[in-house]
Parts: structure tokens; C-alpha cells; sequence
């Protein structure tokens, strides 16, 4: 259907409206990091005051060296055994194989609430009890299908012939795996190592549940700082949190096409 | 979201169940131990009188769950919790919908792409931080009434803050790429030369749209409403930040007995009905939730 100039453009000046809609609050947090008064006067009066005082915070230092931990750990260890299920969902056909596949949704469809207050049940009562090698735990069960998915992905394109070339060639199993299969898969495999990263990082509901006093992540954190009474460095270390975060995305985006149905 | 549907190679051997096995054994350990596990002690605590720790004094019981059909208080909650979940997955597609369509039939190439990308950014950033920085702009004397003063002189006060449309409004702007993405996908499956079809049959574009574009985007939609209800019916965050006393949900309750109240086998089987009300939801979509992926 040809769409008349007046609806394109109104439809553009729509597409824009939510964009804003999307943006507003965060650049209205991003710009009063930067404003002197922390009741929002305005005209802003620049400062770099409340990123200063934030280098001086101990809890919030402290909460973003645990959480870079976490994600990192969670990053790892999703990422090594993700892409190791995937490539067995590839490979091999198997009796339940559809039943292993649906198996990969709950971690993501069921609310973080339920999944997160059961953990901290259980983590409680079965003695791994609560802290950072929890969240570890908890973490990975979500980034898990994640990795798997994006991973799946992209094997999905891949030519086993070139396996069966590579084998009759004379490599052993392990060198087609190294020499062949690995490098295909890479952009996938670093695609959704950065979402299993992202995952964890941003992650707040579970880490919320399965925290100890003075052992938290900067989302915990930041949660806890709001609900006692906001200080102004949480505006700036929300800015760097989300700027941060923008980044990552840029570069999956390198390396998965969002929005693609290959 | 699309299952993993692998292309393999019907090779089937002995060896390949247990290659298999060794190589998605670990994953499927680690969610059997994280999740499986946890829901299942979950389930067995919400018949408990107390925690089974040593010097409790527990039996088991099912007046978990009678209190929630007993007492009004709780049914009023779950009720509340899922006109929540409604109306956000409502406003969530009457906003989204039209977006997604300007993005999937108007735009094309790069400038597809990087909306797209714009579309989807907010949505990876941090949930928690997107709902504090609302409480900037709806706030009394916050950025969104001072706008409206300016714009209208002599403007009064809305007082959003700490109310019901305020956890809406958080939560539609949390969701709404959810929307706008599977609006999108399914949008973009649609053949141009249908509409044009009934176009020039005499159909007008409101008729295209009831008759032709709405039924084809359907699974979109509905993927994007349940992806967007389940959530929200489960959320606490939002609602205590956004709602303050106005945000008392079922998931704020649900919250309290594992972190304030300490009354964890209530907890547990509240969230197992909320559970319930999940499952039931994927079940009774899931055809069209299959069709959409």
C-alpha cells in the first residue's frame, strides 16, 4: 500500500514521539547527574561533583567490583557450557530432543519473582546458602538459554559437509572441532557471551533475593540507596551503568543482526 | 523468541546419545540444580506451617493456599496484579503497534536497521535504572510538570507520583520494545502485494487494516502481550519504586514474605498460584505463541 506523503511524514513524526518516549527519562537522569542542585533546579548548573564524590563510595565501589566478578564468572561459565549444548542440539538427533529444547524456557518465561524467591529458598535450605557464588549460580541458569539460542543461531547456517571434508581430509576430531567447527561459530559464541554478560550484569531481581548485608551488587545496591533516600551519586553511577550498557549492545549488534530472520 | 530449531544431520548412532549426553549434560545439570530444584522445594515449603529449619516447629498443611481463598485481601490482590498486566500489555500494543508498522512497511535499509537498534537499546539497559529515572520526571515540581507549567502557564500540579498511573506508565515504557519487536517481525512476514490486493479491490485503508494486516500480525501481537502480562504480573520493583503505598501487588506481597515478614511457606504458595495463572496463560496462547516463532 502506497502511503500518502502527509501519513509517511506522520508516521515518522510518530516513530519519533516514542523514541523520545523511550529516551526522555534516562537522558533526564543522564543530564541531572551533571546538574549541581539535586532537587532538579533549573537552569542546570554544570558539575562533575557528584562522579567525584562517587569515586569516593565505598559501597558503591565495592558493589561494582561484585558485580563485574559475577558477570564475569556468569559470562564464563554460560558461555563454555552453552555453546557445548548447542553444538550437541546440532549434532546429534536424540530421543527428547524437542522436550531438552522447551526445557531452555523457563529460566526466561517464568517470572524472575518466582524464580528468585525459590532459589533463595532453596540455596538457604539445602546449606549453598546466599552471596556471590549464589548469584553465580542463579545468574548462568538465566544467561544459559540465552547463549544457547544465539549460538543455535548461528550453527544453524553451518555446512556439515565441510566437517565431513575436513575428516576425510584426514583431521582428527578434535582438529575439525578446533580448525573448523570453532571458527565458524565465533561470532556466535562471542554474541551471546556478551549477552550472558549483560544478562548478569543488569540483572537485579535474582541478585536481590540471593544478597547478604554488605555483600550486593550495584543493582541491589542502587535499589536499596532509592528506597532509603536517594543520593545524587546514584544519578551519576546510573549514567555510567546504562552508558555502559549501550556499549555492550553496539557491539553485539556487530555480531548478531537483531531483527533478522537468517 | 525462536526455539533453537537445529537442522541436523540424521547420523544416529549409540556413541551420539552419549557424545550428546557429555556435552549438554553439564548445561542441563546446572538449570536441574538452579531452577527445577528450587521450584520443586518451593512447592513442597508451601505446604509447610513453618521453615523446616531445626528448633521450628513445622507440620504440614494446606492453610497456605486456604488463606488465599479464604481471606479477600489476597484474591483482591491477584486481581489487581492482573488488570495491571492487562492494561500495561494494552497500552503496551496500542503504542508499539503503530511504531512497529511505521518500521517494518515505511522505512527501509540502514535507517531501518538503526532504529531498530534505537528501538531495542533501552530494552538491554538496566530495568532498575529505567524506573528511578521515571521518578525524576513525574515527581511533583519534577522535569514532566514543569514542562506542562511552561507549556501552559499557570498549569496545576498532577501529582502522578506515587500512584497507579505512575507504575503504568513505568511499566509500558519497560515493556514496549517487547511490543514493537514482535509487532515488527510479524509485520515484516506480511506480503506488500496482499494489501495492495485489497487496495485495489475497493477496500479502504481502515478496512486493509481490520481485514487484512491486523488478523496476519496477530501472532505478533499476542506473542508480544503474553511476553509483556508475565512479567508485569509477577513484578514488585516497579511498584514499589513508582507506586509507594498505591503499589501494593501481589508481587510486592509475594516479596515481603520472603524479605520483611519471614512467613516464607506463605510466600512460597503465593507464588505458586501466581505461577499457576503463568502456566495457564502460556497454555491457553501457546498455539499462537508456536505460530509466531
Amino acid at each position: 500500500m502506497k502511503a500518502t506523503p502527509t501519513l509517511l511524514v506522520v508516521g515518522r513524526l510518530y516513530l519519533a514521539l516514542v523514541l523520545a518516549f523511550l529516551y526522555l527519562p534516562i537522558v533526564v537522569m543522564a543530564t541531572m547527574s551533571f546538574n549541581t542542585s539535586q532537587f532538579y533546579q533549573l537552569p542546570i548548573d554544570w558539575t562533575f561533583d557528584w562522579y567525584v564524590q562517587l569515586s569516593s563510595n565505598q559501597r558503591l565501589l565495592a558493589a561494582t567490583r561484585n558485580s563485574i566478578l559475577v558477570a564475569m564468572a556468569t559470562t564464563l561459565i554460560a558461555t563454555v557450557l552453552g555453546t557445548a549444548a548447542s553444538i550437541a542440539l546440532f549434532r546429534y538427533e536424540f530421543r527428547f530432543k524437542k522436550l531438552f529444547q522447551a526445557a531452555l524456557f523457563p529460566p526466561i518465561a517464568i517470572p524472575w519473582l518466582i524464580t528468585g524467591t525459590a532459589m533463595l529458598l532453596f540455596f538457604f535450605w539445602s546449606g549453598i546458602g546466599r552471596g556471590l557464588h549464589a548469584m553465580v549460580l542463579g545468574h548462568v541458569a538465566l544467561a544459559l538459554p540465552y547463549v544457547i539460542i544465539v549460538v543455535s543461531a548461528r550453527l544453524r547456517g553451518f555446512d556439515a559437509d565441510l566437517e565431513a571434508a575436513a575428516r576425510s581430509l584426514g583431521a582428527t576430531p578434535w582438529q575439525v572441532v578446533r580448525y573448523v567447527t570453532l571458527p565458524y561459530m565465533a561470532p556466535g559464541i562471542i554474541a551471546g557471551a556478551l549477552f550472558a554478560f549483560a544478562v548478569s550484569f543488569d540483572q537485579f531481581v535474582i541478585s536481590y533475593f540471593l544478597s547478604v548485608p554488605g555483600i550486593s551488587t550495584l543493582p541491589v545496591e542502587i535499589y536499596s540507596a532509592i528506597r532509603q533516600g536517594f543520593t545524587p551519586e546514584i544519578n551519576a553511577i546510573s549514567t555510567l551503568v546504562i552508558a555502559f550498557s549501550i556499549t555492550l549492545l553496539v557491539i553485539v549488534s556487530r555480531f548478531y543482526r537483531f531483527g533478522d530472520s537468517r | 523468541m525462536a526455539l533453537p530449531d537445529t537442522v541436523s544431520v540424521p547420523r544416529r548412532g549409540p556413541s551420539d546419545a552419549r557424545s550428546a549426553a557429555w556435552l549438554m549434560g553439564p548445561a542441563y545439570l546446572w538449570l536441574i540444580i538452579t531452577v527445577l530444584l528450587p521450584l520443586a522445594a518451593m512447592f513442597y515449603f508451601s505446604f509447610l506451617s513453618d521453615v523446616p529449619i531445626a528448633g521450628r516447629n513445622w507440620y504440614t498443611t494446606f492453610s497456605n493456599y486456604e488463606a488465599f481463598f479464604q481471606q479477600e485481601f489476597y484474591r483482591t490482590l491477584m486481581w489487581r496484579s492482573l488488570r495491571l498486566g492487562a492494561e500495561v500489555a494494552l497500552w503496551c500494543f496500542v503504542i508499539g503497534f503503530p511504531c512497529a508498522y511505521v518500521l517494518a512497511k515505511t522505512i527501509k535499509g540502514r535507517w531501518r536497521e538503526a532504529l531498530f537498534l534505537l528501538v531495542i537499546i533501552p530494552f538491554w539497559s538496566n530495568a532498575l535504572i529505567r524506573i528511578f529515572s521515571w521518578t525524576m520526571v513525574l515527581r511533583g515540581n519534577g522535569i514532566l510538570e514543569r514542562f506542562l507549567a511552561w507549556l501552559i502557564p499557570g498549569f496545576g500540579s498532577l501529582d502522578l507520583m506515587f500512584t497507579y498511573p505512575a507504575v503504568v506508565i513505568g511499566l509500558v515504557h519497560s515493556y514496549l520494545p517487547y511490543m514493537i519487536l514482535t509487532c515488527y517481525i510479524s509485520l515484516q512476514t506480511i506480503d506488500d502485494s496482499l494489501v495492495d490486493a485489497a487496495r485495489s479491490l475497493g477496500a479502504s485503508r481502515l478496512t486493509v487494516l481490520r481485514k487484512v494486516i491486523l488478523p496476519l500480525a496477530m501472532p505478533g501481537i499476542v506473542a508480544g502481550a503474553v511476553l509483556i502480562f508475565v512479567p508485569v504480573i509477577g513484578s514488585f520493583m516497579e511498584p514499589r519504586i513508582l507506586g509507594g503505598r498505591e503499589g501494593t501487588f501481589l508481587g510486592t506481597v509475594i516479596e515481603d514474605q520472603f524479605t520483611a515478614v519471614f512467613n516464607w511457606p506463605l510466600g512460597a504458595a503465593l507464588s505458586f498460584l501466581l505461577l499457576a495463572c503463568v502456566l495457564i496463560i502460556f497454555a491457553v496462547f501457546q498455539p499462537i505463541l508456536r505460530r509466531a516463532s
